[in-house]
């Protein structure tokens, strides 16, 4: 299962070449608004015909602007989640979940109602119409309604940025399960670190309508070069284990030997989980701090130092756990004379941590 | 009915036979029109646009007279039509015809209004769930434009059911064949003492004016409430 994408579609004031392939799991179209992720997933639905291009899914030929294919939307069997949701208002929750059914080949209709039904949480709603629903369930809804469907390729357009933040900590996990449990791939668009670090199989970063940077989250998030989003927002993503879960609120995970304590985390003991550590929530040290209240300290190399045009830098850091990214200033970049090789610890206060940055496999 | 002569009764039974005819028959193409001025951009666009708002600021003579030229037995389309068995000229089928292009104007407004509120992201949405172009427009475009559908028939039916200037000039005002309400009215005033049969018709077109409004009103009331999905 493997989608492979390449075009050039040209704005007034902008213009999109980007070429990346997205195999099975969760892809995810990273960058900021504007850098071209929907006219990307807007053509490879159908919705878009681009200049110039080529789409291939799973062998077949989606769009290929130099024999003039490209066929229309309802051919191309594509599940899309938009950020909208789109629900059909004049239908209850059930009308709608059932309405790309009917229109899927018979021998492709795998999905049992009944199992999304209960995976999405729908069974209260399915007699209400759209205009009753909150804006997660109607998310959850239009979840539910693409995978009836029958798609080959999901594709979901920033489904969570219309919601506030509780709804988006509703929804994500939705989104995990659908990893985990749907063989179908799914092209997620999102600009979004937290929903990064969770959710992605593959990352690719946009930048101004070119793949700045195609890899794992860990890979992308922790690439001092690669920022789509700006240094702000910068943060690596570490793979660690949940080791034990302590009577003080706090859950101690097992990051390749390193121990890490973070509030409290809802998955059991020894699952994999990943964890988001902002760039600009770590304190860097040049020896192992004593007498200090961050629970966190992880002993780390310097691999470099980038300094931006602003008083501050990003400094990469190699640790057994995997790369940390940690933002400072200049000043104590000098103050600490760091240089790549140095040895420094890295300290994470526990509390730093979001909730929104931490996801697995329940 | 024993308050309404023959004559009298036999006009408003024509009336609502035409003007039902004239609605049920153009509705289609109301649609269809409202439709691709409202979603579709084709060369002729402007030109389709006047065509079709043309009977609403022509004088109705003007109408009933080209049509008589394009309809009439002698006429281009007339000579054709009347080959295959369709004669409008002098029969009441001209009087629905004259009724229809008059009230089409109405008709696609109100329809075309509703289109524009419909998102084409939902169409869209539609697209990419499988269904193609004719499955979109029956399974979501039209439920949803279902109350402007019917406002605008209602509308182009009790226009219909005035019409007067192009129907008097395309088919006359034969009784039992095209003398309609108006028409009626118009041929009671021209005979002395015939204004109680005037005033009597005069009444039932309110009424039947006032009623047809009601029952848009309250349709499109409840279909609004159903489609909207609060």
């Amino acid at each position: 299962m493997s989608l492979s994408v390449r075009l050039r579609h040209a704005f007034d004031a902008f213009s999109v070449d980007a070429a990346f392939e997205a195999p099975r799991g969760v892809t995810i179209l990273f960058g900021r608004s504007g850098s071209g992720k929907s006219t990307i997933v807007n053509a490879v639905a159908g919705l878009l015909t681009p200049d110039h291009g080529r789409i291939e899914l799973d062998g077949e030929i989606l769009l290929n602007t130099e024999t003039g294919l490209n066929p229309p939307p309802h051919r191309r069997r594509i599940g899309y989640i938009f950020q909208d949701a789109r629900l059909f208002p004049h239908l209850t929750v059930r009308r709608n979940l059932l309405y790309g059914r009917w229109f899927a080949p018979r021998a492709a209709r795998h999905e049992d109602m009944d199992r999304i039904v209960e995976m999405l949480g729908l069974g209260r709603l399915l007699g209400r119409r759209p205009g009753h629903l909150s804006g997660g369930e109607r998310q959850r809804v239009a979840i539910g309604r693409a995978l009836l469907a029958a798609p080959r390729l999901i594709l979901a357009d920033e489904p969570l940025a219309s919601l506030d933040e509780p709804r988006k900590a509703e929804i994500l996990p939705y989104f995990e399960r659908l990893r985990d449990e749907i063989s179908v791939p799914i092209l997620y668009v999102s600009h979004s670190g937290s929903e990064v670090a969770r959710l992605a199989t593959t990352v690719v970063a946009l930048e101004d309508g070119r793949v700045s940077r195609q890899g794992t989250a860990a890979e992308v998030l922790g690439d001092p070069m690669v920022m789509p989003l700006g240094v702000r927002n910068a943060g690596a993503v570490l793979e660690v284990t949940v080791a034990a879960h302590h009577p003080d609120g706090l859950s101690e995970l097992d990051a390749a030997g390193i121990p890490l304590l973070l509030p409290r985390v809802p998955y059991p003991v020894s699952a994999r989980i990943r964890i988001r550590i902002p760039a600009q929530d770590v304190i860097l040290a040049r020896e192992r701090p004593v007498g200090l209240s961050a629970l966190n300290v992880i002993p780390a190399t310097v691999e470099s130092i980038r300094e931006g045009g602003g008083p501050g830098a990003i400094v990469s850091l190699s640790t057994g756990a995997g790369r940390v990214l940690a933002r400072i200033t200049k000043r104590s970049a000098e103050m600490l004379d760091l240089s790549e090789g140095g040895a420094v610890f890295a300290i994470v206060k526990t509390l730093s941590i979001a909730p929104e940055d931490i996801g697995g496999e329940r | 009915m024993d308050w309404l002569g023959p004559e009298e009764w036999q006009a408003v039974a024509l009336s609502l036979k035409v003007a039902l005819w004239a609605t049920l028959a153009s509705l289609p193409f109301g649609i269809l029109a409202a439709y691709a001025l409202a979603r579709w951009s084709f060369p002729g666009k402007p030109l389709l646009n006047g065509l079709v708002h043309l009977p609403l600021i022509m004088p109705p003579v003007v109408t009933g007279y080209l049509l008589l030229l394009a309809f009439g037995t002698r006429g281009w389309l007339g000579g054709a039509l009347q080959e295959v068995g369709i004669v409008f000229a002098f029969r009441w089928t001209g009087a629905a015809l004259a009724a229809a292009v008059m009230a089409f104007p109405l008709m696609v407004r109100a329809i075309r209004l509703s289109l524009d509120a419909v998102d084409p992201k939902l169409e869209q949405a539609a697209a990419t769930l499988g269904a193609s172009r004719i499955w979109v427009f029956v399974t979501v475009t039209l439920p949803l434009i279902l109350p402007g559908v019917l406002a605008g028939a209602v509308l182009a039916f009790a226009k219909a059911m005035g019409e007067f200037g192009a129907t008097i000039t395309f088919v006359s005002n034969i009784p039992g064949q095209t003398q309609t309400v108006p028409s009626a009215i118009y041929a009671f005033l021209q005979v002395p003492g015939g204004e109680t049969s005037a005033l009597r018709l005069v009444a039932i077109a309110i009424v039947i004016a006032m009623a047809a409004l009601l029952a848009s009103e309250w349709i499109s009331v409840r279909v609004a409430r159903r489609v909207s999905g609060a």
